[in-house]
């Protein structure tokens, strides 16, 4: 199912026979054209070089992939843990839940925190959304969208507004956050990104203009907030994208996004271009997340592992995995100093990662059901875990 | 979805992956030549074993602050009336 619906990305004339109808994205000598699906099964024939075959084509990839491979093995002298033996192991942890949040009436699909370290934003399957004080446990903001199932929701860096990515919408919308309680939030919701799938990921970039969305129609879209406009997109994923996560670097102008193609990929935001691709996990990618440096990044996965990417080597340089651990990871967050990976399982629990020695170092346990997502604070002091179980829990 | 239909679209496929690993396959030759982009495994773990010493000791989660700094931590025990 998930290849049926990917296959239609957009719908419209297309660029050959002028006829409406569901298109498909392609690339014909690196310039993007829309061609139904009659033109570019015509095109493809015509267009087969002498003696190309979906065999020697076969071949040709696979001989490229090795050799991409053996270039990057060359750099690969140590292993990181090896390099890590000289440093000290981490201290016993003394990390428990400090807050059980209740309120929700449905599966928590996700939560981010905002600039101010103490507010969170919250959403979940029955389309409500929720902004707490973590300190308090105040609920300050409640909006219900009872025809939606929010997946995806983040914070503006402003504080001032959320963005909420839709699951049957597919739309992500913005909503400005006001301190008048009784003011109807739903219906200040604004749309801004429209998706030909589900919404599975946004965030606001640097400012709360613009916000980078990411779909289960395979592709990634950055958005002016103001106009709803496109202003860029990013094809490249075979298969639903899962998850991303903007770099945290002042210069950098890169994300990352991973998806069911197992791939994860890391974008430059202003020209739409694939800088670097990795293809290291076993089944799909549900979350990824960069080093608190932007050199590396974190993935989680069906797999049931855990694996740390960095950017300047171009390879996977850890494997976070125990033979124990058989459910698939669903979110991974680094705390601030990016020594501990917490990650979130199926299996009702979060482990803690020492990055470095790639060991665990602890088990959080206290959730009924599946973990959906966990978010460090932006100052570091706490960790919020959003659950199937109805609850969020912030843990210091 | 018809066979035939099928079959085009995995050649296009493969030959858009073609396109893609023979444009990576350069960019990795430039890479490896000019060698400051790509680094050995061993001085970007280097790198990321120097960002966490120098911020471990910021990371509250890491090292644990004071029930008295942290906003979460309860101050008060309770007491038996």
């Amino acid at each position: 199912m998930c290849d049926q619906t990917f296959m239609a990305a957009t719908f419209g004339p297309c660029d050959s026979c002028g006829k409406t109808g569901p298109l498909m994205n392609i690339y014909i000598k690196n310039e993007p054209v829309n061609y139904c699906s009659f033109c570019v099964e015509v095109m493809a024939y015509r267009g087969l070089q002498k003696g190309e075959t979906l065999e020697t084509l076969r071949q040709e990839s696979d001989t490229l992939k090795k050799k991409l491979e053996e270039e990057r093995g060359k750099l690969n002298d140590v292993e990181l843990h090896q390099v890590a033996e000289k440093i000290e192991v981490v201290g016993a942890l003394s990390i428990k839940t400090r807050r059980v949040l209740k309120g929700h009436g449905n599966k928590v699909l996700c939560m981010d925190w905002c600039k101010d370290k103490r507010r969170l934003v919250s959403s979940s399957q029955d389309g409500k959304v929720i902004v707490w004080d973590g300190f308090t446990l105040n609920k300050e903001n409640g909006v219900s969208l009872p025809c939606t199932w929010v997946m995806a929701c983040a914070y503006a860096p402003s504080g001032c507004a959320v963005a909420l990515g839709d699951g049957l919408d597919n739309k992500c919308s913005v909503i400005p956050l006001s301190l008048d309680k009784n003011e109807n939030l739903a219906t200040k919701k604004k749309s801004v990104a429209m998706h030909t799938n589900y919404v599975s990921g946004c965030t606001f970039t640097s400012s709360d203009m613009q916000i980078l969305t990411s779909s289960g129609d395979g592709s990634c879209a950055l958005w002016d907030v103001e106009s709803g406009q496109l202003l860029q997109s990013f094809h490249g994923h075979t298969a639903d994208v899962l998850s991303l996560d903007l770099s945290p670097s002042e210069t950098g102008n890169t994300f990352v996004s991973g998806g069911c193609d197992k791939k994860s990929c890391v974008w430059d935001m202003r020209s739409g271009q694939n800088i670097q691709t990795f293809e290291n996990h076993e089944s799909d990618i549900n979350c990824v997340k960069y080093y608190p440096s932007g050199d590396a990044f974190a993935s989680a996965s069906d797999d049931a592992t855990c694996r740390l990417y960095d950017l300047r080597a171009d390879r996977e340089v850890a494997i976070y995995q125990k033979d124990s651990i058989i459910f698939g990871a669903s979110s991974v967050d680094f705390s601030l100093s990016g020594r501990l990976l917490f990650a979130g399982y199926n299996d009702y629990s979060i482990n803690v990662w020492d990055v470095l020695k790639v060991t665990r170092v602890s088990i959080l346990f206290g959730h009924e059901n599946r973990i959906s997502r966990v978010c460090v604070s932006p100052d570091g002091t706490a960790l919020c875990s959003a659950s199937w179980d109805h609850t969020l829990r912030i843990w210091a | 979805m018809s066979s035939k239909a099928h079959g085009s679209n995995n050649i296009a496929n493969a030959r858009r992956m073609v396109q893609q690993l023979r444009v990576e396959a350069s960019i990795e030759r430039i890479k490896v030549q000019c060698s400051h982009h790509l680094q050995w495994v061993s001085k970007a773990s280097a790198d990321l074993m120097n960002y966490c010493s120098e911020h471990a000791r910021n990371d509250p989660l890491l090292m644990g602050i004071p029930t008295s700094d942290n906003p979460f931590k309860d101050k008060k025990t309770c007491t038996i009336l």
